[in-house]
């Protein structure tokens, strides 16, 4: 029961996923990359990644799409300016996930270790246990992510009014 | 890890509680609240209101009209325009009407129920993650308004659209933040646990009172009520499908069918703020001073078995949820009928200046009484 519905989601995000990268049409780009994190999203919860998974939902899937989706309407873009430079993108972007994508299998590969971690505890990804974890262990990095954000914010409100004034 | 359990007698009392909501959404508050509707109208605008469909003469309040409409919808021609994209204008109401069913799914309505000793949560998930997946879900509400004002090729869609992704992502803000004063003073983001918790009493100025989110957190219920109606995107706030200018806003190329689904979804996103209300600030299935505990032990002193006071005890509370859920909703149909609609950027300023930096606040506050209180 759990492979195949891990056999459904990995499928289903590799499939979207690739649809994002071929459609011409940008809204159904920005679409099938919706379907890509939420077949994400599900694999997480096969991990027992359940705060993850609907974080994953709430921040990329529901929020950052959204305004994505937002923008590319606003554009509204005509089906001729679209392919301009289309291939050269498509050729430097492949080369690089393909780069990408080698060092990671190298990397996991050439590790002696195994490739699944040792057992976890069963309720690791829940919740509270993510909150401890952010709240102790990993308390600077987690401050530091939070600057970083309020960087962009205070970045983004700078750029949008010196349009206004 | 272990396998998902597959025995069919597991399965029964989830299938039942997934049928049960549905049931009463789609059989009970869809229908009824579209008659409903027409009659407050009706009723404050001092007319008479529908009252037309009968079947052999009977006429029974117009209560027949859900179904006429139905029937009506069902036998309309589904117009697709010429330059719409088919595929996306198609996927659209889906789009918008799944996600307001899912939501049910972590809303309890009632207590634990005990069957042959066997214990049942009223609940059909009882989620770690809890108001996280709300949150989740709604958000994705928004692909469905979007999508439709986008695919249909038209101005007016188009424009309905636009308002509404920025309105719904707004206020979305909002809503998250105006909750956390109640995940806060429950310690804990199950929605279960946070309506099993306002079964406890407060003692305030020596008064027994029922510790209800609204007791503890005034200010987020105000705040999460205004951002939940924003979400519905109903009068005060239904910019994105203003009549006088944009016709019908985002669904203005739908018909029959898919035009229905709009609509219903409006219906059920009410219903599932006046659940989410109910469930964080008014007790969710709770009878104030009345516990599960207390109703037991007076079934049990008239000499019933505990299966049936049980499920004796589970009607009444059940029915105390769905009472006040049916009060919420009334209110949010009198403020659609109350109101006039906002302007564009009154909208944007309330959410933005005024609702935000008070629920922030807010969360400073509660979090400072937390700590103290805790010493």
């Amino acid at each position: 029961m759990e492979s195949v519905i891990f056999i459904v989601l990995a499928v289903g995000a590799v499939a979207t996923a690739l649809l994002m990268v071929v459609h011409r049409n940008p809204v159904i780009g920005a679409l099938s990359l919706v379907a890509t994190l939420f077949c994400m999203a599900g694999l997480f919860v096969l991990l027992n990644a359940h705060f993850l998974a609907a974080i994953q939902v709430l921040v990329y899937a529901g929020a950052i799409m959204v305004l994505f989706l937002f923008v590319i309407m606003l554009l509204n873009l005509r089906a001729d300016e679209l392919a301009t430079g289309r291939k050269r993108f498509l050729q430097g972007a492949g080369v690089l996930a393909a780069a990408v994508m080698g060092a990671l299998l190298v990397g996991l590969f050439s590790d002696g270790r195994s490739l699944w971690p040792a057992g976890v505890e069963e309720d690791y990804g829940g919740t509270q246990e993510v909150g401890r974890v952010l709240f102790t262990t990993y308390l600077l990095p987690f401050e530091v992510l939070s600057l970083l954000l309020l960087a962009a914010i205070i970045g983004a409100v700078v750029l949008a009014k010196r349009r206004l004034d | 890890m272990a396998d998902l359990p597959v025995d069919i007698v597991s399965l029964v009392p989830p299938v039942a509680k997934i049928g049960f909501v549905l049931a009463v959404l789609m059989g009970i508050f869809a229908p009824v609240l579209g008659w409903l509707e027409r009659k407050q109208s009706a009723l404050m605008q001092d007319r008479i209101g529908a009252n037309r469909a009968d079947i052999f003469g009977l006429r029974l309040l117009g209560l027949f009209h859900p179904l006429a409409d139905a029937v009506k919808v069902l036998f309309k021609e589904d117009f697709i325009p010429e330059r719409a994209h088919r595929a996306l204008h198609t996927l659209a109401p889906f789009l918008a009407f799944v996600p307001p069913l899912i939501l049910y799914s972590v809303i309890p309505f009632g207590d634990t129920l005990i069957l042959n000793g066997r214990d049942i949560p009223l609940v059909v998930a009882d989620l770690d993650v809890g108001i996280l997946f709300i949150f989740a879900i709604a958000s994705l509400a928004t692909y469905g308004t979007v999508l439709a004002g986008w695919a249909s090729t038209s101005n007016y869609s188009f424009l309905g659209g636009l308002r509404a992704s920025a309105q719904m992502v707004s206020y979305e803000v909002v809503m998250g933040l105006t909750i956390m004063g109640v995940l806060l003073s429950f310690e804990s983001i199950r929605l279960t646990e946070i309506a099993r918790a306002q079964g406890d009493l407060i003692h305030l100025f020596g008064l027994p009172i029922p510790k209800w989110g609204i007791v503890i957190q005034p200010v987020g219920f105000f705040m999460f009520f205004i951002a939940a109606i924003a979400e519905t995107k109903r009068i005060p706030f239904d910019l994105p499908e203003g009549e006088s200018e944009l016709v019908a806003g985002y669904f203005t190329e739908y018909s029959g069918f898919k035009f229905l689904m709009f609509w219903m979804a409006e219906y059920i996103e009410m219903v599932v703020v006046a659940g989410m209300v109910t469930a964080l600030f008014f007790g969710g299935w709770q009878i104030p001073y009345v516990t599960t505990g207390t109703f037991m032990s007076w079934f049990a002193g008239w000499g019933m078995g505990e299966t049936s006071a049980s499920i004796l005890t589970s009607v009444i509370q059940v029915g105390a949820f769905w009472t006040k859920v049916a009060v919420f909703v009334f209110i949010q149909m009198s403020i659609r009928w109350t109101l006039p609609r906002f302007r564009y950027d009154q909208i944007m300023r309330l959410c933005w200046k005024m609702l935000l930096p008070i629920s922030l606040l807010n969360i400073i506050v509660t979090g400072a009484v937390v700590l103290w209180l805790k010493g």
